[in-house]
């Protein structure tokens, strides 16, 4: 019974964390467009904090360089177990019109493993609750998918 | 004596069940204000259970020590109010308690919680004194400083001490981080200093803080229903209006910088405390 209780709150308290590696702010308009009372993401429990040690989801927007690829990998480090990390917009998913681009290393999942992408350009506010939603429910997931993830972040910290 | 351990249980259940109402139902006026849905009454729950069984991550030991420290002393406090003992001794175990939440956040070198755990002591500073003042207050009518006397006495307290009744508003406002006096722990701006005081408390740690930080919401609004204490529905009604008031503030104002808040509250306070003490000690 504990346990679900703890499940439940999990699904029900996400509080996101949300990291601009160096996107056009198309995505990351419409990533604080959820917070403002036309989409209110406070219903299901999320708010927008701006410490990594207190988040649940991280909300990642932008193509990843060389020289943010480090500051993600501490966020994301520095953010307590369980968490997920989502990937908003075409440049997170894979460095979008930036993929060739000599300093660009690619999508977010380059770097850390990502959980659910969400596609678009800017990704609409809609579809963006759609994939924190779709995140949230693999909390509810085994412990051992979990530890693989962990193990594929270390290999791509190598 | 059985009396007694029932007085003591129903403070130690009040302080977290009453507390974690009263922030839900804070959250959900303020999303209402802001034309907002807001979250469900039983979020703050959530919020405590998600924190509570998240990884354990600690700075070191005594931010740990002294988050435990702080729930301790708060709901010491609080069950002293409920035992109707004495106010000094229930405002002083209170202090206690916020001065290890500054401990806390002092032992940790980030600067964000240092700046907080400052602005936190600043904050201290400026509510303390006026604390003290109404409890004075409170003897100089009653002339008594337990609570037993308030709650045996005849007339509600609010007729004779209706600026003191100001001051505990402006504690109140300070001690429940709202703004305009939301400097320590900056709920309404990440932007500035993350979390400020809270910043480095996380997981467990912070589950404890909130629960700290409910049993001191509940024990201040105790404080303010001494000001109607002659019957039940003139203490559910004075902390009602109370607190409506509190979140309109908060909704309606911007953040001031600390000397605006110690100039304001001092000046504001220990002149409204001082025409109070003198109009009371004349009558």
């Amino acid at each position: 019974m504990l346990k679900t209780l703890i499940q439940k709150a999990r699904v029900k308290s996400p509080w996101l964390l949300h990291y601009d590696c160096s996107s056009c702010n198309g995505c990351d308009i419409e990533v604080l467009a959820c917070l403002t009372p036309i989409y209110d993401v406070e219903r299901f429990g999320m708010i927008n904090v701006g410490n990594p040690m207190h988040a649940d989801i991280l909300l990642v927007t932008g193509t990843v360089n060389h020289r943010n690829k480090k500051v993600l990998v501490n966020l994301f480090d520095q953010m307590p177990h369980p968490r997920r990390v989502i990937a908003i917009g075409s440049c997170a998913l894979s460095g979008g019109i930036f993929r060739e681009a000599y300093n660009v290393v690619g999508g977010v999942n380059k770097v850390i493993p990502v959980d659910v992408y969400v596609p678009g350009c800017p990704a609409k506010p809609e579809a963006i609750i759609d994939g924190v939603i779709l995140g949230l429910k693999k909390f509810s997931r085994k412990r051992g998918a979990e530890k693989s993830c962990e193990s594929r972040s270390e290999l791509r910290q190598l | 004596m059985i009396e007694t351990v029932v007085f003591i249980l129903i403070g130690l259940a009040c302080g977290p069940l009453l507390g974690g109402l009263v922030s839900g139902l804070d959250r959900i006026l303020t999303a209402r204000l802001q034309s907002r849905i807001g979250p469900p009454l039983w979020q703050p729950f959530y919020d405590v259970i998600k924190l509570w069984s998240k990884e354990k991550t600690v700075v070191n030991v005594w931010q740990a020590f002294c988050a435990y420290c702080y729930v301790a002393a708060t709901s010491i406090a609080l069950v002293l109010f409920f035992l109707r003992s004495d106010l000094l001794l229930i405002v002083f175990v209170q202090a206690v308690g916020a001065v290890f939440l500054v401990v806390g956040a002092l032992s940790s070198t980030s600067p964000f919680s240092q700046i907080g755990a400052h602005r936190e002591l600043l904050q201290m500073l400026s509510y303390e004194p006026l604390l003290i003042l109404v409890t004075v207050g409170i003897f100089l009518e009653t002339g008594s400083f337990k609570i037993e006397a308030v709650y045996s006495w005849h007339q509600p307290l609010l007729m004779k001490l209706p600026f003191l009744f100001l001051v505990l508003g402006f504690v109140l406002t300070v001690k429940l981080r709202k703004s305009p006096f939301d400097l320590s722990t900056s709920h309404h701006a990440h932007q500035e200093l993350v979390k400020g005081l809270l910043t480095d408390y996380a997981g467990p740690c912070l589950a404890l803080v909130e629960i700290g930080h409910w049993y001191e919401v509940v024990l201040l609004l105790g404080l303010c229903s001494l000001f109607w204490a002659t019957n039940w529905m003139g203490m559910i009604a004075i902390v009602f209006i109370t607190y409506f008031i509190e979140i309109l503030i908060d909704n309606v104002s911007a953040r001031l910088n600390w000397r605006w808040m110690l100039g304001y509250v001092w000046s504001m306070g220990l002149t409204l405390s001082l025409v109070n003490l003198v109009w009371l000690y004349v009558s």
